[in-house]
Parts: structure tokens; sequence; C-alpha cells
């Protein structure tokens, strides 16, 4: 599913952080072309 | 020697004309060219705000389970009866506030129309004290304030939709000193100092008994060559009459009060001074982060109010509660910035080393941000998503069965009761409520756990955070 | 959602163009719904770049069962497991699907 894809990985502070969706997703395959943590507070 | 938490106090300033200089609102009206008036016409009246049952909880009128039972939205459900006078705290108008700001500035920066209306009274003792502990300030002409602001020198300072004066820029080319700059630090130094004062009140110290006092306001104090200096610490200390008490700074984004609460009590332990003040001043610039959301669903415009914290730990074992630094977390370089990886870090981990489990704690005092603030942007209950972290964490290691989060969720959190003002919603609003419950025998133990988004300043990707076990 | 990141989200889009590209979210709630909407058919609140702008873009969040399938096991067990239990991974799942659903 994520082989050779590039993926913006958007994560949230308080759920799944932009690193941690990036590192599972390299795990997977995709290339991340942008990632980023959402902080509302 | 240990530390002993003796007093907490938590402040509010309602300043609806302020919320124009938030960061958010700042930003969309000057790309817009829209007038403020006309995108906030859903701020609130004082009583409003006093009303408000999570205000109410912060300054201890309310003990904020209660608000469980209110029904949503609290902000049509205001409280019968309620009072700017609280438990542990206070809420002060604008009006009292614009006095305060004229306290706290020895520059000329903010300049008041001599013909303004001025209140009465203050109506607050504690914000009385400080004004007598500065010089009454220049007072200005219309022309005067009307020529800087129209030069563009200076920034409009409101009252009811009226102009009441403005704060000045202190130079033409260093933006540090840029009048919305300077008008962020002093809203801070003047809602800590008041914060700070209210604790000496409230405890009838003499302000000369402090010996120590650590800011963990978020405000970058300094001009070009040290943006970020700051000791806004001296400078509430300064304000607040504490001549004999030395100040620093402790910073790290919302978890900076823990860390403050933490070094005040080591500097304690280690026998340096025997009493110490963390004090947090309000956040300008989260002033209406959340509005334009708020207004699209028709909700009055939430975030309205600095919030402004402080307390006082001694080395008088009768005082209160001890803060105990065997149970301290702290969130290494090396450790993963996630939910779990912080939650691991900062409870599970110092807990395990005392040999304690996580349920052993009465109640965890967490990030505990109004939801009703927070829902509406999409932001999450983030007080409820760290109580349900700490029940997986237990989870984890065998102590409960999943089917028993809810059960844990309930019996060791709270809902979240505090505006959106950064650092002031780190945990440390809960204290007031622990120290009375620990006093009446009710509660034997918190832990205050506090996290910070360190990767807003793009310096690194990390989070952060800081935990201690407070305990009678 | 944030304005900056809807402006970076765009830019990239237009870069690579929306067929190559995928979005893979991390939040629960209002958030994941506000982003979706935003990422698919533009942004709802008119504020940001994505403004009437329709990327398209296939969304997918962390936790979702095609997704976490392709998360190796060790990985997923010591840094994923424990979000399930915070972030209401049904209402999640549910959430999404009614969004698919809607188109």
């Amino acid at each position: 599913m994520f082989k050779g894809k590039k993926v913006i990985a958007l994560g949230e502070r308080d759920g799944v952080p932009g690193p941690l969706i990036a590192e599972c997703l390299e795990a997977a395959g995709a290339e991340v072309v942008f990632q980023k943590t959402e902080c509302f507070v | 020697m240990t530390a002993y938490l003796r007093a907490a106090a938590n402040v509010l300033v309602h300043v609806p004309d302020l919320v124009r200089y938030g960061s958010k609102p700042w930003r969309e009206t000057s790309s817009s060219n829209q007038a403020p008036g006309d995108v906030f016409a859903n701020l609130r009246s004082f009583d409003e705000a006093v009303g408000y049952p999570p205000n109410q909880a912060f300054i201890g009128n309310l003990p904020p389970e209660n608000l469980g039972e209110i029904p949503a939205p609290w902000y049509e459900n205001p409280l019968a009866g309620a009072s700017p006078e609280g438990h542990f705290g206070e809420i002060l108008p604008q009006d009292a506030f614009c006095a305060l700001l004229e306290a706290a500035d020895q520059f000329g920066l903010i300049m008041l129309d001599k013909e303004r209306p001025v209140p009465g009274a203050v109506g607050s003792e504690a914000a009385t004290a400080l004004l007598k502990k500065e010089n009454p300030s220049k007072e200005y002409g219309e022309e005067d304030i009307s020529r800087r602001i129209e030069g563009g020198e200076a920034l409009p300072l409101f009252q009811e939709g009226e102009i009441i004066g403005c704060v000045r820029r202190d130079h033409d080319s260093d933006e540090s000193l840029d009048a919305r700059i300077l008008l962020e630090n002093l809203s801070a130094k003047a809602s800590g100092a008041y914060a700070l004062s209210r604790l000496l009140m409230q405890e009838r110290i003499a302000p000369e008994h402090v010996e120590y006092v650590i800011s963990c306001s978020e405000e970058a104090v300094g001009d070009r060559y040290n943006r970020g200096g700051g000791n806004l610490a001296k400078t509430i200390a300064e304000m607040a009459g504490c001549a004999n008490a030395a100040g620093v700074d402790v910073k790290s984004f919302c978890a900076a009060p823990v860390y403050a609460l933490v070094h005040a009590a080591a500097l304690i332990e280690a026998g340096v001074v025997e009493n110490a003040v963390v004090v947090g001043g309000g956040s300008m610039a989260k002033l209406g982060m959340k509005a334009y959301f708020h207004l699209e669903k028709g909700m009055p415009v939430l975030e309205d109010a600095l919030g402004g914290v402080a307390f006082l730990l001694t080395k008088n074992p009768d005082a209160g509660p001890r803060v105990n630094l065997e149970v301290a977390g702290r969130h290494a370089a090396g450790k993963p910035s996630t939910p779990q990886g912080l939650a691991e870090a900062l409870v599970r981990d110092p807990l395990a080393r005392a040999g304690r489990k996580i349920a052993s704690v009465d109640k965890y005092a967490v990030e505990l941000h109004n939801p009703e603030i927070m829902l509406p942007a999409g932001a999450g209950d983030v007080a409820a998503a760290n109580y349900r972290m700490l029940a997986a964490l237990a989870v984890m290691g065998g102590e409960i069965a999943r089917e028993e989060i809810p059960d844990f969720v309930e019996t060791h959190g709270m809902p979240g009761f505090a505006p959106t003002q950064g650092h002031i919603p780190a945990g440390v609003p809960f204290l007031g409520h622990a120290l009375e419950r620990m006093r009446a025998g009710s509660l034997r133990s918190t832990m205050v756990v506090a996290k910070g988004s360190l990767f807003l300043g793009r310096m690194s990707r990390q989070a952060d955070g800081a935990s201690v076990l407070i305990e009678g | 959602m944030d304005l900056e990141n809807q402006a970076a989200i765009k830019s990239i889009a237009d870069d690579i163009g929306s067929e190559n590209l995928m979005v893979v979210l991390g939040m629960p709630g209002e958030g994941l719904r506000l982003a979706v909407e935003t990422l698919t058919t533009g942004d709802p609140s008119w504020a940001g770049p994505l403004a009437g702008v329709s990327l398209g873009l296939p969304v997918f969040h962390i936790l979702e069962e095609t997704v976490r399938a392709e998360v190796p096991g060790d990985l997923y067990a010591d840094k994923l497991l424990m979000m399930e239990m915070v972030l209401d991974l049904p209402q999640i799942e549910s959430d999404l699907a009614d969004m698919r659903a809607a188109g």
C-alpha cells in the first residue's frame, strides 16, 4: 500500500505525533515528504 | 531538609479589549483590514466571565469534578450567585488591570488618557496593593495619544470600545521592543505580580518574607540582542514588593510550571533558601486563539482572560503537603516524544523507581485545558486524553483491566477547567483544590504532570515534560 | 486545520501532483473530521489556502486497520498499540467510514 508512495504525515500533540507517523510509514516503505505535529494549546 | 507546599493562588484577568492583540486575532485583522469590533461581536461581559463555571473552578469556588454535573454548554449555564472572589483566587476586571499595566510600566510605555473614566475602586485587595507600590505615572492628553497611534508608534488601548490610552514602542527599529510585544510582556508581568500579590494576601505573608521567585511564564522578554533573555521573575518580585527575593525564569513551554516547582523544592531541600515562590503570568498571545471556531459555532469568545498562578513552598513541615522530589519524572532527550513516551517517563517510571503503582496516586493533575474551548477547534479533550493514557499505562502494567479504563479516568481524573493560556493549565491549577482537600483529609496524594510542545520553536522535533508527586 | 500546514500541503500537491500523494493523520475526533474535509474537498472554515481547493487526496488514519497492517508488528506493538486505547479506535474507524460514505 505504501511502498514507493509519497506520503504526508500530519499528527497531533495529544494524538499520534507527526514523527511517529513518519517512522511507521517509512518502515512500511513510504517516502515521507512532509511531517508536522499540530498543537492547539 | 524537605520542601512543603504551603499555598496556591489562581487568578484570572478578564480582558475582552485585549483579545484583538492575541496572536491569531491580530494576524487575521491585520491581513483582512477587518475592524476587530466586527470580528468580535460576541465578547463576554465581566459578569458572564465570573459566572462561567470553569472560571469558578479555577478560582476555587467549585470542585472541578462538579463541572461534569453542569449541563453543556457551560457558557449558557452560569453559576448562580458567582463571585469574583474565590477560595484561593480571584477574577479582575479589565479597568482595574489597566491600572496594573500602568503600575507595571517604568518606561512611559503605557500612556493613559487623563480624561478616561477611572473606576471608583479596584475592588481587589491584591491588585490595590500593587498600585501603592509604584509611583503614579504621568498622565497624557488625548492629542498626545492619538498622535502616537496615528503615527504608527503606538497601539490603542480600549475600554468598552473607547480609546482610553495607548501602549507605545520603545525603539523604531527593534522589533523586540515593538508596542505589541511590550504589551504582551507587561501583561505577563502585571498578571504574574497580581497572582503573587493574591498569594501573599491570602496567606497574610509580608512580601519581604519571600526569598526567591521563579517565573514559569512563556514570554520572551529582552531587546533585539537578547530576545528571551528574560528574568520576568525579578520584575514580578519587585512589583509585588518582595524586596528580599532574588528571581529567575524557568522555561520549557507548557511544562515550565512543574520544572519550576521541582527547582523551588530542590533549592529548599538543599538549604539554599527557606522559602520560594513559583509564579506564572498570563499569555496575551493566546487570547482568542480559537475564537474563529467559537464564533463559527455561535459561541462567545471564551479565550478572553489572562491566567496567573502562584505557589509558595517552604521548609516548614507544618505548612502543608510534602513536595516529594523522590517521585519527580523527567523526559530525557533520547526518549520518544509521543504521548506514550511522555507518560512512561513522567508517570510510570518515577513511580516504579519508588516501588509504587500508577493507581496508588489519588488524583492526577494533568494538562487541565477546558474542553469547551478545545473541542470546537478540533483539538480534542486534552485532559481526558491524558487520563486515558495513564489508564492505558495501568492496563499495560497489569494494574487494571482494559474495561476499567473509564473507572480509572473517573476516579483519578477530573474535567479540564483552565483557560487556554499555555503554561497555566499545566496541572498546577489543581494545587489549590489539592491543598484544601489534603487539609480536610479527603486527599492523600496528587501528581502534577505537564507537557511542553518543544517542536513549536523549530529547534527540535521533541516534546518535553515534567512531573512531581505532592502528598500529605 | 493550521493555515501554515494548509499552505505547505497545497504547495507539495502542486509540485508532485495529487495522484501520487497520500496523507496519513494522527488526530482523533473533530480534528480528524476537519483535516479529512480540508484535504479532500477544501477548508470548511474558508480561512486557509485550501479554501475552495479540492485536492481530493487519499486520507487515512495511522491506526485504522488497512494502515496498521502495513506497519511492522513490533513497531506497532511498541509505539502505537497504546494509542488505540487512548484515542478510541472504533470511533475513529466509524468516523472515517461515515466520511468516506458521504464522499
